[in-house]
């Protein structure tokens, strides 16, 4: 479905990422972890065609993305990204945008389909109660939600996300990730995301990609990537693999330096 | 959604009202008050009498140019904001306006306006127009990518050094070339040249037209470029286009009318408070608020201090200013 080959790319010289190469299949739910500054907000932005590839290209469905237009790629592909834009719309309006790429030439307004994909897009995400309030008046949790509504509205294939957890509590880390795994199971929605909380990761994705230094590091299950030599080596940091005693998915632990004094290490 | 549609009408109507409201005063007030239930008589079968040719020679072209150049103003002030998401962006800060400027200073004092009569002045202010904005296109593209940051830090130093060129030519010029350079920079709607008022009407309604075309990739853009980006919207061509579209308008209202500040910020950020953020109903509605303000204003500064006509400058900067802190004020939450 979507596939990078060589890629490179970075921000003017500076090249960020080196040499990617990444084979992602229909209705895969892939995250990308690693540590701050290794490259996967970049990848996501030369996903999403912010940034330019300096060498290698990247495929969708087999088309190099360059040669596709931009309304068509924006069909098949939706981002929920990290920086919140500040708006003074509605709710209802912010996910209406989400339709920016289906309308024809000279068509104004949106017609009858449109406005039955937003709804649905809204009572999927469980928003249906703040349609009228202002965007800039919500809850951090509900601006996610409202901006996976927006993607959504874009009837997408292919669905990423730049840490859509960060800076929420436990409830809406959960909520949303349920959300986007239904997503995933019911429609067959690719999903590719970054997160930084390991253990999230663990639970809900079937591969892991861990980055560092800009390039790919390990890619496979979560119980292939997250152990403790990897993690340690790339994270820099001691940790403890454990097993979550639910799920049997592995579990990362970290140690504080006190700890470590304690136990002699 | 209907209620959105009724919000929309009712806002067209509003501004239509405010705007044919400001129409009609300004043809019936003046240093010779006209009664408004006579105008159409006299429109109609007054032709040879005073009264006819006050209102078809004085008045009417000044109202047609009113409405040409205050909606060019506050829908370049519109196209801007959004294209900058930036509240104080208006048309003059790009630094077109002191490229207008400087082009008719220079036309004044080399006695070109003497040379070619009504046309000389608008042609070298749009020279001055169009130079400035392609000097500040190419200074702010590389390998093809247009950067909207930069464009408004060149476009503010541009008219700083516009207006220190003119205050040079000011500094060196004759008294007589004084006098016609300061009342070009004043601003007036004053324009006995037809051709001019129907080009700028032609330019502005076209314009208007054509920037619908891109109302949706504006709302796309209200969010940032990268979010318009993620949207299937092609940036950077469309910031292009946006870009030209305000500068024509820009340049064709310097050029004809010479500097009246304020309309293009403050009638856009005005509309916004009422409307919202959707330019499907934002770019209309400003460009009739913009026409029906500029010709009330202009209505005002020929009567406040009758027989002698104020700049209408001075008074869309006075009457807008206060409208606004006091909106502002109202509504803290903007």
């Amino acid at each position: 479905m979507l596939k990078m080959s060589d890629l490179s790319c970075g921000y003017g010289t500076k090249i960020i990422i080196n040499r990617i190469n990444l084979h992602i299949k229909k209705g895969e739910f892939v995250c990308i972890i690693g540590p701050n500054g290794s490259g996967k907000t970049t990848l996501l932005k030369a996903i999403t065609r912010i940034i330019k590839p300096a060498k290698g290209n990247i495929f969708l469905e087999g088309r190099d993305l360059n040669n596709i237009d931009k309304r068509e790629i924006a069909k098949k592909m939706a981002v929920v990204s990290q920086n919140l834009p500040i708006v003074s719309m509605t709710v209802k309006e912010f996910v209406l945008l989400g339709r920016t790429p289906h309308y024809k030439t000279l068509q104004l307004l949106e017609n009858e389909s449109d406005i039955e994909v937003v709804e649905h897009a809204i009572s999927m995400t469980g928003i249906e109660r703040l349609q009228n309030s202002l965007m800039s008046e919500i809850s951090g949790g509900e601006v996610q939600l409202s901006l996976i509504a927006r993607a959504l509205a874009q009837e997408p294939w292919i669905l990423l996300l730049d840490e859509p957890t960060a800076h929420l509590d436990i409830t809406h880390q959960v909520n949303i990730l349920d959300l986007i795994k239904r997503l995933n199971k019911d429609y067959q929605l690719t999903v590719i995301i970054i997160l930084h909380d390991l253990n999230l990761a663990s639970e809900y994705c079937d591969r892991l990609i861990l980055m560092n230094n800009g390039q790919i590091t390990k890619t496979g299950t979560p119980e292939e990537v997250l152990n403790s030599i990897d993690l340690e080596e790339v994270y820099k940091t001691l940790v403890v693999v454990e097993k979550n005693p639910l799920s049997n998915k592995p579990f990362v632990l970290i140690v504080p330096e006190e700890v470590k004094k304690h136990c002699g290490r | 959604m209907k209620n959105r549609l009724s919000r929309w009408t009712f806002s067209i109507l509003i501004s239509s009202a405010f705007l044919v409201a400001a129409g009609a005063l300004s043809l019936c007030i003046g240093s010779a008050g006209i009664p408004i239930t006579k105008i159409i008589s006299i429109l109609l079968d007054g032709r040879g009498t005073s009264e006819y040719s006050i209102l078809v020679d004085i008045r009417l072209p000044r109202i047609i140019l009113g409405f040409a150049i205050g909606g060019a103003l506050s829908l370049a002030g519109v196209i801007l904001q959004g294209m900058f998401r930036n509240p104080l962006v208006e048309p003059y800060t790009l630094g077109i306006s002191g490229g207008a400027a400087l082009g008719t200073s220079i036309c004044i004092i080399l006695k070109l306006n003497r040379l070619i009569p009504d046309i000389a002045m608008p042609l070298s202010g749009f020279i001055g127009a169009l130079l400035v904005i392609l000097l500040v296109y190419f200074i702010n593209t590389r390998r093809g990518i247009f950067m909207i940051q930069g464009l408004l830090l060149t476009g503010v130093m541009i008219s700083f050094i516009s207006s220190s060129l003119v205050i040079l030519i000011l500094a060196i010029s004759r008294t007589e070339d004084l006098h016609g350079i300061i009342f070009w920079i004043m601003g007036s709607l004053e324009e006995p040249n037809w051709v001019l008022i129907w080009v700028a009407t032609t330019a502005s309604l076209a314009c208007l037209a054509f920037s619908y075309l891109f109302c949706l990739d504006m709302n796309a853009l209200s969010l940032g470029e990268e979010e318009a980006i993620h949207l299937g919207v092609d940036v950077e061509k469309k910031k292009k286009l946006l870009f030209l579209i305000a500068s024509i308008l820009t340049g064709i209202s310097v050029s004809v009318t010479g500097l009246i500040g304020f309309v293009g910020l403050i009638v856009p950020h005005f509309m916004r408070m009422f409307v919202g953020f959707d330019h499907r109903i934002l770019l209309l509605s400003s460009f009739l608020a913009g026409a029906g303000f500029l010709i009330f204003c202009d209505m005002l500064a020929r009567i406040v201090i009758a027989p002698i006509e104020l700049p209408v400058g001075v008074i869309t900067g006075i009457i807008g200013g206060s409208i606004f802190i006091y909106a502002l004020n109202k509504r803290s939450s903007f």
